[in-house]
């Protein structure tokens, strides 16, 4: 029987694999937009769960606003992505780090 | 089902989408040579947009569409001022945008739809609203700081930009799952109905954690304000402004918002955690500012320490700190305008008056800048009479009530060490010799010069004359 609890902790899982993945990543920008990505998607099986469970339909319209947002913040980040390489020639994290201080 | 009347609540957001769209329209269709008029345009936008919210504002809270958005004075003094900022930093841009060749329709279209976020974040009654606002004014911003396209730095820091504020809606919305999940619903009102019964307080707490994590992000209190001195160095001023001034009311709204309105009987739990956020935000705000060369970094610093006195206020947690912590936001707003206005009226092409050396000698090449600048600074630091002290005194004594005397003290100290480096500028300014290829004549634009010297002079009138405005606020909260 799959409970609640396995899809609270499922989201935990994913939202920790994100955010390790936005911290440890030290090679590719294009990485930082996939952890993004996860975490959102985390968010959103938190928030159908706990609306399955609960017996309320907002978390779930809420997953759709988040999804319409997410899509919008990639196309965004992509765009400075290409800007960024346009101007510097690489997209590796530690190479960005002209302003210090 | 939603009424006419819900749209008539929304009116002035109805139509500054409108606005914005056709704006971008104009833009498309405009021959070079108009692309002037645009300017004027926007600006009667905004001004039309402040009308709108100030003569339609309701005697007692109004909300609409089912509670997705409150109309309350709390807001409607905010979405004043977050307008009338973007006026500023539209009237500051100008010479600054042509002298670059940036001045392009996107920046205005950008601007109207943050400031539109701005609006819809601080009348957000549910956290769907929360989130979609904060996303509209962030998501604009990103873009906003990558509009310098050739700059190396912009996209640098736009790239920084958006990592860290994606990390940080992502931190807010597991917040908000969370919350959810304990409380069973979306909306402030019904959240603060549930949370007071205690359901599952554990989840509830874990939930406000991410959530005050998310806020932290936004506004820029240390430990979370890696992204403030790179953004701010990186993106060009009239960017920089915006978001040091409509951005920080619209942060104060929402911290409001989510912890007052939605949370706010678990204020024993984000009490303590928001007074350990303001010390940090003061400390590392005033010591690293200290060391800047950049003049911008260095505002920025300022600003992280700023918002850490704004903490002040909310620390409070009762509608004194709240109006303390309002007439704060609105406080640092007006002086940042000054004092990167002044930067942006230093600024011509190819030159863009960083670094605080270029303005060595400058009260010799350009006096009455150079005093809007030292009064800027002045006010920044908190020196009486000016606005800044005003401010600063309201939140010290909002965590004196609070029973928080360390917090402070601690606020008394680290402001004295935060003098030092505005007086630095000020030394500058005024007793060191003038340098080849610093900052020397200011701009001839009229319309800004005028502006820039009242919005100057305001911060030295609105020190000694600040009744009306506190009482605003208060009354906004209820009190007075």
């Amino acid at each position: 029987m799959i409970t609640l609890s396995h899809f609270i902790v499922l989201g935990a899982i994913l939202f920790c694999i994100a955010v390790a993945g936005l911290f440890i990543n030290r090679k590719n920008v294009i990485v930082l937009l996939m952890a993004i990505e996860l975490m959102l998607l985390a968010v959103n099986i938190n928030f159908v769960a706990f609306s399955r469970f609960g017996h309320d339909v907002a978390g779930q319209v809420f997953v759709f606003f988040i999804l319409t947002v997410a899509a919008a913040e990639s196309a965004i980040g992509l765009a400075i992505l290409v800007l960024l390489f346009r101007n510097r020639s690489t997209v590796n994290v530690a190479e960005i780090d002209s302003m210090k201080g | 089902m939603p009424t006419l009347n819900d749209v008539l609540v929304l009116l002035p957001e109805f139509y500054l989408v409108a606005a914005a769209c056709l704006l971008l329209l104009a833009d498309a269709f405009m021959k070079p040579a108009q692309r002037g008029a645009l300017h004027w345009i926007a600006i009667v936008v905004l001004l039309v947009a402040t009308y709108m919210v100030v003569a339609g504002q309701p005697d007692a809270t109004v909300t609409a569409f089912g509670d997705m958005f409150v109309r309350d004075r709390t807001s409607e003094i905010l979405k004043v001022f977050a307008l009338l900022c973007t006026v500023l930093v539209f009237i500051y841009a100008r010479p600054y945008l042509l002298d670059r060749k940036q001045f392009v329709g996107e920046f205005y279209t950008l601007m109207i739809f943050a400031v539109l976020g701005v609006m819809l974040l601080v009348s957000a009654g549910n956290l769907v609203m929360v989130y979609l606002g904060l996303e509209l004014l962030t998501l604009s911003s990103y873009a906003l700081v990558a509009l310098n396209r050739d700059s190396p730095l912009s996209s640098e820091a736009a790239i920084k930009y958006f990592v860290l504020g994606a990390l940080s809606s992502g931190m807010l919305l597991y917040g908000m799952s969370m919350v959810y999940g304990a409380t069973g619903t979306l909306g402030l009102a019904q959240l603060h109905a549930t949370a007071t019964h205690g359901a599952m307080p554990h989840l509830l707490v874990f939930g406000l954690i991410f959530m005050l994590v998310g806020i932290a992000f936004k506004l820029g209190a240390a430990p979370f304000h890696m992204w403030i001195p790179d953004v701010y160095q990186g993106a060009s001023t009239p960017v920089t402004t915006f978001i040091a001034s409509a951005s920080k009311l619209a942060a104060f709204g929402m911290a409001w918002r989510l912890l007052e309105t939605g949370l706010g009987d678990l204020s024993p739990y984000w009490q303590p955690m928001l007074a350990v956020l303001a010390v940090l935000s003061m400390a590392i705000g005033n010591l690293v500012a200290i060391v800047q060369t950049n003049l911008k970094r260095m505002l920025a610093y300022s600003t992280i320490s700023h918002m850490g006195y704004l903490l002040l206020g909310l620390v409070n947690a009762g509608p004194e700190g709240y109006a303390a912590a309002m007439f704060y936001a609105i406080s640092y707003a007006l002086m940042s305008t000054v004092a990167f206005g002044v930067i942006m009226a230093l600024a011509r092409a190819g030159f863009e008056c960083e670094e605080i050396a270029d303005l060595k000698g400058l009260n010799q090449r350009s006096p009455w800048f150079a005093a809007m600048m030292a009064l800027a600074m002045f006010s920044l630091a908190g020196v009486p009479p000016l606005f800044g002290f005003y401010a600063k005194y309201l939140v010290l004594q909002a965590a004196i009530d609070a029973h928080m005397l360390w917090l402070a003290l601690a606020g008394a100290v680290f402001a004295i060490v935060g003098l030092y480096y505005y007086l630095h500028v000020v030394k500058v300014m005024y007793f060191d010799k003038p340098v080849e290829g610093g900052a020397d004549r200011s701009t001839p634009d009229m319309p800004m010069r005028v502006v820039l010297s009242l919005n100057g002079l305001a911060l030295l009138v609105l020190g000694v004359y600040w009744g009306p405005l506190l009482g605003w606020c208060r009354h906004s909260f209820g009190i007075g």
